[in-house]
């Protein structure tokens, strides 16, 4: 008895716990059109959020994720393309306010730097052990 | 020879990642800097926020070097910097001030209270006129030249140092 109510309490608490995403978006910022909304939430999705910065403005509380939420739903509405709404941010706020680093040359060790210090490693192994056969 | 040296290449690897590491311990991550810089300010309006003072718009901003700072009454690094606004308007510097997102009438009773350096003062109650110009968060101040280019953003409370090692020097620059 004991031990299956265990099991219900883990597997309760579990299902509790992936019960989905912490959202901000509220009812009165959402468009009507479903599919305006969902680009807008795609966008959303990778904006971040300047005053709580490790959150997208889709999950953040603060009142600028508020303003950039209703901002993207306008620039949608208006019938900006998803560049064209991400690019009216970034000229703004830079390109820190995406959350995904743009890739230009200025960001190639950003994006490729742990590829390529693995790449590095892996050769120095394989240096190692071809040394090590040898002797 | 060569391959005894090779054990360097992971030591000079360390050594200067510590060094770039080191260098960024100084630094805020959470500032960003401006894309404005360098830049005409972008077009905004705020509509007057006290009787005698006339409102901000980016059309104001041309014709000699003008600061612009971002307050609101419910900010208490505003307060702080205050007194360092008060000064620079007291030298004859043109300042005007945008109320962000702030109540029109706790606006007008902090200025009131704490006096007005501001020659117009522009009141931004949905936040869409800072957005335009980049804010996102007060204290902000800018530096805005003849032409009406943005040269300079900083981001929180003016300090006396901030003031005198780079504010002025630049003002001085763009005055000549």
């Amino acid at each position: 008895m004991r031990r299956t109510a265990a099991a219900g309490l883990a597997l309760g608490m579990t299902a509790a716990l992936l019960c989905g995403a912490v959202l901000a978006v509220e009812p009165d910022e959402r468009l009507r059109d479903p599919a305006l909304e969902q680009r807008a939430r795609a966008i959303s999705a990778n904006v971040r959020c300047l005053v709580c910065q490790g959150q997208s403005i889709d999950e953040s509380d603060a009142s600028l994720a508020r303003d950039l939420r209703l901002l993207v739903r306008e620039r949608l509405a208006a019938g900006d393309s998803d560049d064209q709404v991400r690019t009216y941010l970034t000229a703004r706020y830079g390109a820190y306010i995406l959350q995904k680093p743009p890739l230009q040359p200025r960001t190639w060790p950003l994006w490729f730097g742990p590829l390529a210090f693995l790449a590095l490693a892996l050769a120095a192994g394989v240096a190692l052990f071809r040394r090590r056969r040898i002797q | 020879m060569r391959k005894r040296l090779l054990f360097l290449v992971p030591l000079a690897a360390f050594v200067a990642l510590a060094a770039a590491f080191y260098l960024g311990l100084g630094r805020d991550p959470t500032l960003i800097p401006s894309p404005l810089i360098g830049r005409p300010v972008p077009p905004f309006t705020a509509a007057a926020l006290l009787p005698d003072h006339p409102g901000l718009s980016s059309s104001d901003l041309k014709g000699q070097v003008q600061i612009v700072n971002v307050f609101a009454s419910w900010c208490v690094p505003c307060r702080a910097e205050h007194p360092l606004i008060t000064d620079l308007s007291a030298q004859g510097l043109v300042v005007h001030g945008l109320n962000w997102k702030d109540k029109p009438d706790d606006a007008r009773a902090w200025l009131s209270e704490l006096g007005t350096p501001y020659r117009r003062v522009g009141s931004d109650l949905t936040g869409r006129a800072g957005i335009n110009l980049g804010v996102y968060g007060v204290p902000e101040t800018y530096v805005i030249d003849a032409d009406g280019v943005v040269r300079y953003k900083y981001t929180g409370p003016l300090q006396e140092r901030i003031v005198q090692n780079e504010i002025l020097p630049l003002l001085r620059a763009l005055q000549q």
